[in-house]
């Protein structure tokens, strides 16, 4: 079963676009500004088959996040149709959901409801999230007492234990010390070794040729190669290296 | 665009309307005196004017002045807090495909909160120096409901356009202002030249008022001879369906403007 499929996607934005007042829509009105866009992403084609492990690269601006925004439908697609069969969840930034002025204790209970986990689930998941964090001790005090590690540590806890059928997952491997980086990257080949869909975006090479499986390679929008793990990674560190310096 | 955050709805809600009041007293030292500071400060101030400086006959002028100010206050501070809210919640919509129309409407309902304190506050004033307890108080629960769902159309319409247009928060304040001259807050619909009353009428804040003072002052019937209460159903319920078509139609971008 396709679980995730891209057709003759793009995405673009307008340059211009992002906080708008009323003095701006004037100045397009009077033709002032300029109406220049920006391709995110151009004709992309791909599918992801259920139990895949999926690496994304590219460099920076390569259009990674804008292909992980459209998977989990944050953004609708410019053209081309994408279509998601599963639950997605997204370690896109851990603890977007997160308040300062609230306990560890209530931040767990409304990042899982904003996750999608019912009433019952965030109760009976609560103990195992705090013991993958391990911060027993700190549950009932304020989120912004807490150092920025402990804070993504109860963000990945609460995200894992989701038990989702489409792990995303940005640029979030680094969480915390060695130890605790450890025990997240042998939740997140649990959860590949449990059959479920992975989609991984990271500039760590090593750890996604062992996580995944295959590889998509992203270039300025368009997709330059996408096969074995291996291949492309190999094809892809060799670019970097001659390619010419801009 | 189908959604695939297939969560609990309800859950989800609730926890958004406890976070923003647990954020919001968390950070008072007095708490919720608060919410009863500011209608008795009016209250005090407005019965000043218009029985020492500009007297008129209405009768108990500060129960009269708090049936206006209780619903009016509620109204600005849900229409204003929830028109800023989508655009102040960037990061959760940019980032967690959460149903989208939670996120203003969480904002309006937390605002209910001090509504009840309000109300109780408004209740105790009536209790103590006006008519008592009647039959038509089964009314209210229905009157506030309606104002809620009112607010949460106007806020659903207004928080969508404000991610396109941030001048949207501007429009709202300013209106607010002049609302508080156009609704009878501190004046009786008799005053009010014939050819307007129906305008008061079919403007839910006003209806509102109105139907509260008919209930709590003269005892009786909100619906007056004119049906005051279906038409205060009706714009209610007209004005939800609009901000909730504009808001579905408006929210599929708001990734790219916000």
């Amino acid at each position: 079963m396709n679980v995730i499929e891209f057709k003759n996607v793009s995405k673009s934005f307008h340059r211009a676009v992002g906080q708008r007042l009323l003095r701006h829509y004037l100045e397009d009105l009077m033709g002032k500004s300029d109406p220049d866009s920006f391709h995110a992403l151009k004709n992309i084609n791909f599918t992801i088959k259920d139990g895949e492990s999926v690496a994304v690269i590219g460099a920076n601006g390569a259009g990674k996040s804008t292909l992980l925004s459209l998977v989990t439908r944050l953004a609708p697609p410019s053209s081309g149709d994408v279509i998601i069969n599963g639950r997605v969840a997204a370690l896109l930034e851990l603890g977007a959901g997160f308040h300062p002025d609230l306990t560890g204790r209530e931040n767990v209970r409304l990042n899982a409801s904003l996750l999608g986990f019912s009433r019952k689930q965030a109760k009976d998941l609560y103990e195992s999230i705090v013991d993958f964090a391990e911060l027993h001790d700190f549950m009932d005090e304020p989120l912004r007492t807490y150092s920025n590690g402990m804070m993504l540590r109860l963000a990945f806890a609460v995200a894992v234990n989701l038990d989702p059928q489409i792990l995303i997952i940005d640029e979030v491997l680094a969480v915390g010390d060695q130890q605790f980086q450890a025990k997240c990257m042998d939740k997140i080949f649990e959860i590949r070794n449990q059959g479920r869909t992975i989609l991984c975006v990271s500039h760590a090479l090593s750890t996604l040729q062992s996580l995944c499986t295959r590889a998509i390679w992203l270039d300025h929008g368009q997709l330059i190669m996408d096969g074995p793990v291996e291949e492309v990674l190999r094809a892809y560190e060799g670019r970097t290296l001659h390619a010419p310096k801009q | 665009m189908t959604q695939i955050w297939n969560g609990d709805y309800l859950f989800l809600l609730e926890n958004l309307i406890v976070k923003d009041f647990k954020i919001r007293y968390r950070n008072m030292s007095l708490g919720v005196f608060w919410s009863l500071l500011n209608p008795l400060v009016l209250m005090g101030v407005l019965t000043f004017v218009f029985t020492k400086v500009m007297p008129n006959a209405v009768k108990d002028f500060p129960i009269f002045v708090l049936c206006g100010l209780v619903p009016f206050n509620f109204f600005t501070v849900a229409w204003n807090n929830g028109t800023i809210s989508v655009a102040n919640n960037a990061g959760l919509i940019k980032r967690i495909p959460v149903p989208r129309e939670i996120v203003p409407i969480a904002t309006v309902l937390s605002t209910t909160i001090h509504l009840g304190i309000q109300i109780a506050l408004l209740l105790l004033f009536v209790l103590v120096f006006g008519a008592g307890i009647n039959f038509y108080w089964l009314w209210l629960p229905l009157l506030w409901a309606l104002e809620i769902v009112f607010v949460c159309g106007l806020v659903l319409a207004t928080s969508a356009l404000d991610v396109y247009l941030r001048d949207m928060r501007y429009i709202v304040e300013s209106a607010c202002t002049v609302l508080f001259w156009l609704v009878p807050i501190f004046y009786t619909l008799d005053i009010v030249p014939r050819e307007y009353v129906t305008v008061y009428e079919f403007n839910p804040l006003a209806a509102m008022i109105l139907g509260l003072r008919r209930i709590l002052m003269e005892g009786v019937s909100p619906n007056g001879d004119s049906g005051l209460v279906y038409k205060l159903a009706f714009t209610s319920t007209v004005t939800f369906i609009f901000g909730l078509a504009l808001y579905s139609r408006l929210k599929n971008k708001f990734f790219d403007y916000l």
